[in-house]
């Protein structure tokens, strides 16, 4: 990507020629091994099934993107949270304008200088769940994070974290690409909250692996900025232990290019995994939510839930998998994608796909693709509720499933109130 | 109050004509019941009036206090004070029944230059109407008509024609699927708000409903026109006979 071109590191055609990053210790074996994956993969490719909806070109073009910067005098969302709070400047931490990188109950580094130790508990974690989301299906851009990227945490939380993190991302050059990695261990019985906001950059590739041990929980809820013309490729790998928890919903409002990868592994018994989405888009808006859902414990739940209103042109695409494995006894799974189309432009392509190899399962899955209801709509404005308002209403009532999966009420009112005023700017 | 003048009326998207001169005028005041048996037009006319799309009116007029209804779309109808009461009340996930409730509400206030309810005023307003509809906090909480039994989705429609007031009301089968019990309950709701200013348009298929709230006049409508009307003595000859006598006697 146009990361490395800019540091004139690499032919992004070639990821034979990567230069690896410097000075790091431990984490020079990881981006190694990466590197190798992959060149043995390759970029992503227009033929490649699994770019088929959404062209990875954009993303690895050697020009770096151009993305104006969006001037808003509305407040960032979570600033209401107590929360604490860490800011990335065009990718990097600003340390001046973030608190203090303590907390109890956590562990926190920044990535430069974890991969300077000697030793590190990160040391075998980080980039092993990229490694093993590797299968069945290739995701190169990931395995090009782990092996370029330099920004970025390492959390350790030992117990329940008493506030959440929030990354604070926001852009202050227009045309800066960023590559962000965090890696999140949650030990027995913690639990954190993990807020991110912001558009990070005019083209993003940002990684996080999110190791949970037996009974531990983590909530994400992010929110991916307004800035149109921003592209993002993101990946979230979460590996689950027994009895643990793992919640993640991310709004996606604006943006001409958004893949949000989530690859979950429910490695133990009596776990559950719920990962959702609402996204508005209008005109050139692409967004794609691919998802793949792996269950190897018994007794685990999972929920995919993703809404998505578009219009004028605005293109949604979803492929999500469940997969069960034998050992996966008495599954629970559940997936449902919507989209709904504000006119006869816009498209929402579907993927839902779902493989079991146990046999005492119960997989629910379902996809649709719609306009707005006219007979709700007539039965709305028979009680003197003006067209346009009685749209609005539906298109939140579309969306509300989804904002369901947010479990802080707070958090929630604020999402939908922005979600309000979009569709409000976004009228026909 | 309502005065219909020979109203025709086509589907949109087919050649078939469903009302085919229709005359009714509604007084203030007034309780009109049109009977008629199945395919007669009667949901048609109900539709119309209120302003449904997927049909196109091919001749006369109908009217609301001089105003011509049939150029006004839903809403503004709505805030000139028509209402209809649904056959099928429309089943709305995601959306509130309080705030659907108040949002109507407020938009009427809002179209006749009224002030709008605080959250306050309505919450006490509302609670003393659902209250006498035997409709609890659950009921207005939960999204409109979502996983409500017959019964409910009719008490709802009432609360809704409780707290918009209009002055028309049209009450489409309003009786249908509903147990005796059931169906007092919802006339009793009607006829609490029956006043001198407040006229209704009650259509069924029987005469029972119109035990509970008297008709002045009833009207008996057969392949898209009015073909008889009288007293409430003409409901229950329908009941007694059938249409098919009534009918044949038209013809």
């Amino acid at each position: 990507m146009a990361l490395q071109a800019a540091r004139s590191r690499m032919e992004p055609t070639d990821p034979a020629t990567i230069t690896l990053p410097a000075g790091g210790k431990w984490i020079t074996g990881v981006r190694k091994a990466a590197k190798a994956r992959l060149v043995a993969m390759g970029l992503p490719g227009r033929r490649d099934e699994y770019w088929k909806y959404t062209r990875p070109d954009a993303l690895i073009a050697p020009e770096p993107a151009r993305a104006p910067l969006l001037t808003t005098d509305e407040k960032p969302v979570f600033d209401q949270v107590d929360r604490l709070k860490l800011v990335f400047v065009d990718g990097k931490l600003d340390l001046a304008a973030s608190d203090p990188l303590a907390m109890a109950e956590i562990e926190i580094e920044t990535l430069p200088n974890g991969a300077k130790r000697d030793l590190h508990w990160a040391q075998g974690m980080f980039g092993a769940l990229e490694a093993r989301g590797q299968n069945p299906v290739p995701r190169p851009l990931a395995a090009l994070n782990t092996t370029l990227a330099e920004e970025g945490l390492l959390i350790r939380v030992t117990g329940v974290a008493p506030r959440p993190i929030c990354l604070h991302y926001v852009r202050e050059n227009p045309d800066a690409d960023a590559m962000v990695r965090h890696l999140i261990r949650l030990e027995p019985g913690a639990s954190l909250t993990l807020l991110e906001n912001g558009p990070a950059a005019a083209r993003l590739n940002a990684v996080t692996e999110v190791d949970i041990a037996d009974g531990a929980a983590f909530h994400h809820i992010r929110t991916q900025g307004r800035d149109h013309a921003r592209q993002a490729a993101t990946h979230l790998f979460a590996s689950l232990g027994k009895g643990s928890e793992f919640k993640s919903f991310t709004l996606t409002v604006n943006g001409i290019l958004t893949r949000n990868e989530c690859v979950i592994d429910l490695t133990g018994d009596d776990a559950s995994a719920t990962v959702s989405g609402a996204s508005v888009g209008d005109g050139d808006f692409h967004q794609d939510d691919t998802v793949f859902v792996t269950h190897q414990g018994a007794n685990c739940a999972s929920r995919q839930v993703f809404k998505k209103v578009l219009r004028n042109g605005a293109t949604g695409v979803f492929q999500g998998k469940i997969l069960v494995e034998p050992t996966a006894q008495k599954t629970d799974g559940y997936q449902i994608s919507q989209g709904l189309l504000l006119d006869e432009d816009s498209q929402f392509l579907a993927k839902p796909e779902l493989e079991i190899y146990a046999d005492d399962v119960a997989c629910s899955h379902g996809s649709t693709v719609g306009a707005i209801d006219e007979t709700a709509l007539f039965y709305l404005t028979s009680r003197g509720i003006p067209r346009n308002l009685a749209q609005d209403m539906l298109v939140l009532a579309f969306l509300a499933e989804a904002l369901g999966e947010i479990g802080d009420a707070g958090i929630r009112a604020d999402i939908q109130a922005r979600l309000e005023g979009w569709i409000e700017r976004h009228r026909a | 109050m309502l005065d219909i003048k020979n109203l025709a009326v086509k589907l949109n998207d087919e050649d078939k004509q469903i009302l085919n001169g229709v005359d009714l005028t509604i007084g203030a005041g007034q309780v009109h019941a049109i009977m008629g048996p199945n395919g007669s037009g009667k949901s048609t006319l109900s539709y119309v009036l209120s302003g449904k799309d997927g049909y196109a009116v091919t001749g006369g007029s109908a009217t609301l206090d001089d105003a011509d209804l049939l150029e006004l779309d839903p809403e503004e109808r709505a805030a000139m004070g028509l209402f209809l009461a649904f056959q099928y009340p429309v089943e709305i996930p995601g959306v509130g029944n309080m705030t659907f409730l108040r949002t109507a509400v407020n938009s009427q206030r809002k179209a006749r230059n009224e002030a709008e309810l605080t959250a306050a005023e309505f919450l006490k307003i509302i609670r003393e109407k659902a209250k006498s509809l035997k409709i609890d906090a659950e009921m207005l909480k939960r999204p409109v008509n979502v996983g409500f039994s017959g019964g409910e989705k009719k008490r709802n429609e009432i609360l809704q024609m409780a707290m918009l007031e209009p002055r028309m009301c049209i009450l489409d089968e309003t009786d249908s699927g509903l147990d005796v019990d059931a169906m007092k309950l919802v006339a009793e709701g009607v006829n609490a708000l029956r006043a001198p200013d407040r006229s209704f348009l009650v259509i069924t298929h029987y005469q029972r409903l119109l035990d509970h709230i008297r008709p002045d006049v009833v009207h008996i409508m057969a392949e898209g026109r009015i073909v008889k009307s009288g007293g409430p003595e003409l409901a229950l000859e329908v009941e007694e006979n059938g249409y098919a006598d009534l009918l044949a006697e038209v013809a």
